[in-house]
């Protein structure tokens, strides 16, 4: 892990890996979009609407995955004070805030014809809400400082503290009220759902989740970039005054 | 042992020193409580279902609200430094602060929430759950928004990003709380189960917290 401590050899990697991942995203998606939309039959009590859960489903994976990278990542960074770490969980957020905010969207759109509301205050849905709140705090907490660099360390502390918390209030939310059908995919006894629809998730997952790894390290490269951008102007500032009063 | 004292004690007196304002988060707390009658009618089987809920939420904002004056001067005076340096752990410089901070807004606003729930017209029996629910959850704050502090400390709109932070982080609080309540007031059994998860949250956080407030001071400080 520490050889990717070098953000040159980092970067130079990202650039070997950028076109590979983004490829793979890309067929993943159209291969899962094709069988959710087209080639995946309709559910005989939901009808088409059914097809808003290959989005919903791997969003709501992803956004709990993001946050799991961010909270591993900030470790990193504050046990080892690893460079990229806390360039990683820094860069990794927006993109949880968004899976969260695409799982709490498309449930919505899901939950209006299917519990004939737009909203309910179940236990789910309000966790995915508490998370995505978690989400922004972390973002507005890493954006709060002049100084970026005690922004992100502000930040990891704070990512621990909601990875610590996640769980409580998942457990709370979770007993304050349920409403939402209980989780159908990971539990004993194998999936209870048809594999011509457990094919097009698990590719839509797969999807997904390229496209995560795919935008985290764009997304990394360009906060490396314009930090180096920063330095290079800083430097040529500096020779300049340098020069003019010399 | 006496070097915490001495932390404790002064910023008890600092805090005395300016003590309007204690007055006026007690203030603050009562004033918004009483907005809700405004808001939701003043049906006295309306307020009953929402005075516990509406006391605890007002807390969390009332306590939350005054918490920037919690490291800020010291961090602006450069009093933070010396206590780094001096000899008490940074982490019981962190105990030490939110039990100040504990006992010059959380105990007051435990003194006048009778006042509030009553005129929310709140059912007597659920009187005395409130009082142990407020008297768990108010140090639970403190704590929590000692870290929210330190954290946020020579940041850009500290106060609002404090509190928009800490409050995710105080859901399990207040549904508990409010559970035991509202067992109280419609007289279900358990209210002691939900005071003593709210207990096991309070003392989590007290064991907790202050290493994550130590370290978010040393990184403030730099």
């Amino acid at each position: 892990m520490h050889r990717f401590a070098n953000p040159g050899r980092f970067l130079r990697l990202a650039d070997r890996l950028q076109p590979w991942l983004v490829t793979a995203t890309m067929i993943a998606f159209a291969a899962g979009l094709y069988y959710a939309l087209f080639h995946s039959p309709a559910d005989y009590q939901q009808g088409e609407t059914v097809r808003i859960m290959y989005i919903h489903v791997p969003a709501a994976w992803m956004a709990l995955f993001a946050y799991c990278t961010i909270a591993l990542a900030s470790a990193c960074a504050l046990i080892w004070r690893h460079p990229l770490a806390d360039v990683a969980a820094e860069a990794a957020s927006p993109l949880g805030a968004g899976f969260t905010l695409i799982a709490l969207v498309s449930g919505s759109l899901w939950g209006k014809p299917m519990w004939g509301t737009f909203w309910v205050w179940d236990a789910r849905l309000t966790s995915f809400l508490l998370l995505f709140f978690l989400y922004l705090g972390h973002i507005a907490l890493g954006q709060a400082f002049d100084d970026r660099q005690r922004g992100r360390r502000a930040a990891a502390i704070l990512a621990l503290v909601g990875a610590i918390n996640v769980p409580i209030i998942k457990f709370s939310v979770d007993w304050w009220n349920t409403l939402h059908q209980p989780a159908s995919i990971m539990r004993m006894g194998g999936p209870a759902i048809d594999p011509s629809m457990l094919v097009p998730l698990l590719l839509m997952a797969v999807a997904f989740q390229l496209f995560f790894f795919a935008a985290l390290i764009a997304r990394m490269k360009a906060e490396l970039l314009s930090a180096r951008l920063r330095t290079a102007m800083f430097n040529r500032l500096r020779a300049g005054t340098a020069g003019s009063a010399g | 042992m006496t070097a915490a004292l001495a932390l404790l004690s002064r910023d008890l007196r600092l805090g005395l020193r300016q003590s309007i304002d204690v007055a006026i988060v007690v203030l603050f707390f009562l004033a918004a409580g009483i907005l809700f009658p405004f808001a939701v009618g003043p049906a006295p089987g309306t307020l009953s279902q929402i005075a516990g809920g509406v006391v605890l939420v007002m807390a969390a904002l009332a306590a939350l609200l005054s918490l920037d004056r919690l490291y800020q001067p010291d961090y602006e005076d450069g009093s933070l430094d010396g206590l780094i340096l001096a000899p008490l752990s940074l982490e019981v410089v962190a105990l030490i602060k939110a039990l100040a901070h504990w006992l010059s807004t959380g105990l007051p606003l435990i003194v006048v929430a009778p006042l509030l729930a009553l005129m929310l017209n709140l059912p007597t029996e659920a009187y005395l759950p409130m009082l142990v629910a407020l008297g768990l959850a108010t140090p639970i704050l403190s704590l929590l928004g000692g870290l929210g502090a330190a954290l946020t400390l020579g940041s850009r709109r500290g106060g609002v990003l404090l509190t928009f932070i800490i409050l995710p982080l105080y859901v399990p609080v207040l549904i508990f709380a409010v559970a035991a309540i509202d067992a109280a007031r419609l007289g279900f059994d358990g209210q002691e189960n939900f005071l003593l998860i709210l207990a096991g949250l309070a003392l989590a956080s007290l064991a907790l917290t202050p290493w994550a407030t130590a370290s978010a001071l040393r990184q403030a400080v730099g």
